[in-house]
């Protein structure tokens, strides 16, 4: 299998993917958990994340600090594009069958690709490291990126505060309150349509923010929207929909297998990512961490 | 108001249709042929999502697989093998009926969100296989030059002498989905296709009255994969050539939005889909490159204005027009 430095690399790299995946999929799963709806634009979301980055970061100045700016407008911009197509397209499927929801977030996908494709073009592109992480740590003999350190500590942190978020803080309290009985809640006098809101502009903000950081480490190119929603959506399946540790289960069981997969069987590494998705499918159809539906 | 009403209907419609598509090779136009050809059997796949769609409610994401499977079944056994076309046409569908069998099987325990998710998983472990098994898919680059049928037998029909060999494919694809779509028709009229449709309007009565709900689903299932295995076979023949693109999500997202733009709800709703959106995909093609933009934008606009597609929404025009529906 090859000695245990290179295997100490691989896991590396398969945690690193593990973790950008998590940063995209928990807003998939969240806004699965409140909304019922499966957003299919979710990786559109990613996608203009990492064109708006890379538009802000050659305005302010790339090499600099600035970076970490343009990421956090980024995000910003992607939340307000969120809310926005939430509040004047989507609600107005929510009594409407789950078909009809999917078809139109995938619209929404080609119509956001298609966008993203007129105003910068088909070329690749791509942004340096911010300067303050340039430069890597070796490891048992393995050269781990300082930037990878970041994102591998980002995506713990970002769990734990979702956690913090949902369960210890007074709107979690209503968000779960409207993910469990939605006309209780609006018995109760509390406006559900803001939460529905905040929630899909909370989920595109991290979706953006996904984008706005892989823009260091992957090139930014048409079609990445497509391949992300994929992998976010294996991961998500795997967890569970609407469980965020099993989100964060499911990316680090999906970054290893990709990881190893290729040391197995170097040609179908994304083959055993679907079927270890549709053996989960099968035992358990609501994920490892999920519950079924009503 | 009452003649015109009369009149309309004993128009045999179906029939007139059928003879105006049939008519097609005689404008002699290489590209009304080349559009007529996809369009035919786009629209057969079309239809054989809808038995399950529109007929048993299922919402299936990843029809497209089977569309691949029996595309790749008839290139692999017409080139790599030799076979004779007519035997890669009958392998196909077999073959696409085993793997809707299978994977069908595990699909029909879910239900809803969960059931479209399952179908998605296995599509893309199919464009998966199709993409990486490089030495019988041809992986990346796919099958190019499949051979077409030789048909020089229809030459010596009458009426038939003067057409070029793709007009002579065109009739063949013809006369196959015909056959299709008369199946089609008599599965969704029959006891089977209106217990499918107990089904849809109400699961737990299906259950309540005895219904195996389960086995009718997994019947609809295998049916609507071995028509697409059908669809399949004669498009990649057609083609010329099969790709791993065929099995791809927006493969059967696209299918899907056929569905919905023609109208799941009626029998010739999908073929008019089918229809509609590939004519608009060569028009706007030939203005712009941005026709995904274009589709999504219809897509969009569709949803929220005509959820019943063209024909729900011609079928309230007429009723609005000629009085009072029949039933």
């Amino acid at each position: 299998m090859g000695e245990p430095s290179f295997l100490f690399g691989q896991f590396v790299s398969g945690l690193t993917t593990a973790m950008f995946l998590f940063l995209i999929a928990s807003g998939l799963s969240l806004i699965f958990g409140v909304l019922r709806v499966l957003n299919f634009a979710h990786g559109s979301f990613y996608m203009l994340g990492a064109y708006t980055a890379w538009q802000l970061v050659q305005w302010l100045g790339p090499r600099t600090e600035r970076f970490w700016l343009a990421a956090l407008g980024a995000a910003l911009v992607v939340a307000v594009l969120g809310a926005l197509v939430e509040r004047l397209l989507l609600r107005h499927l929510y009594r409407r069958e789950e078909l009809y929801q999917l078809l139109f977030t995938y619209g929404v996908v080609l119509v956001l690709g298609d966008l993203a494709r007129f105003v910068w073009g088909t070329q690749q592109l791509s942004t340096p490291r911010p300067p303050s992480l340039d430069g890597a740590l070796s490891l048992f003999g393995v050269q781990i990126p300082y930037y990878s350190l970041f994102i591998m500590a980002l995506g713990p942190l970002i769990a734990v505060a979702f956690w913090w978020l949902l369960q210890r803080s007074g709107a979690g309290r209503m968000i779960r309150a409207a993910a469990l009985d939605r006309e209780m809640l609006m018995a109760l006098g509390a406006d559900t349509g803001w939460i529905y809101t905040g929630m899909f502009a909370l989920g595109s903000f991290f979706a953006g923010l996904g984008g706005a950081l892989v823009t260091p480490v992957r090139a930014v190119v048409p079609g990445m929207d497509v391949e992300i929603i994929v992998e976010a959506f294996v991961v998500v399946v795997i967890g569970g929909l609407g469980s965020l540790w099993g989100t964060f289960l499911g990316a680090l069981l999906f970054g290893q297998v990709l990881a190893f997969g290729i040391l197995v069987f170097p040609r179908f590494s994304i083959f055993a990512a679907f079927a270890l998705m549709a053996a989960v499918l099968i035992v358990r159809p609501w994920g490892l961490f999920g519950k079924p539906l009503k | 108001m009452k003649p015109l009403r009369a009149n309309l209907s004993r128009v045999p419609w179906v029939l007139v249709v059928c003879l105006a598509i049939a008519w097609v090779p005689w404008l002699g136009s290489r590209y009304a042929t080349f559009l007529a050809t996809d369009i035919v059997i786009t629209a057969l796949f079309a239809c054989s999502l809808n038995l399950l769609l529109g007929s048993a409610g299922l919402v299936s994401f990843g029809h497209a697989a089977y569309f691949a499977a029996g595309a790749y079944a008839c290139a692999i056994l017409t080139k790599s093998h030799g076979l004779p076309f007519y035997a890669g046409l009958v392998a196909a569908p077999l073959l696409t009926a085993v793997l809707a069998a299978v994977f069908g099987f595990f699909c029909v325990r879910l239900t809803r969100i969960y059931f479209a998710m399952l179908t998605l998983a296995f599509a893309q472990i199919v464009w998966a296989i199709c993409l990486k098994w490089n030495d019988v898919t041809g992986g990346e680059q796919g099958l190019p030059s499949v051979p077409q049928p030789d048909l020089a037998w229809m030459a010596s029909l009458p009426l038939l002498a003067g057409l070029r060999p793709a007009e002579h494919f065109y009739l063949m694809a013809l006369l196959i989905v015909g056959l299709c779509f008369g199946l089609l028709r008599m599965i969704g009229r029959s006891p089977f296709g209106r217990m499918l449709e107990v089904i849809r309007e109400n699961r737990e009565r299906a259950e309540f009255i005895g219904l195996d709900v389960r086995r009718y689903e997994l019947a609809a299932f295998v049916l609507a994969g071995t028509f697409a295995g059908v669809a399949g076979a004669l498009f990649g023949t057609f083609n010329r050539g099969v790709f791993p693109d065929f099995a791809y999500w927006s493969k059967s997202a696209e299918v899907l939005i056929m569905v919905i733009l023609g109208g799941m709800g009626h029998f010739w709703g999908p073929a008019v889909g089918a229809a509609t959106l590939l004519w608009l995909h060569q028009q706007i093609t030939s203005y712009t490159q941005f026709w995904p933009f274009v589709l999504g934008t219809i897509l969009i606009v569709l949803l929220f204005a005509f959820p019943g597609g063209m024909v729900g929404a011609l079928d309230a025009l007429r009723r609005r027009i000629l009085g009072r529906p029949r039933a």
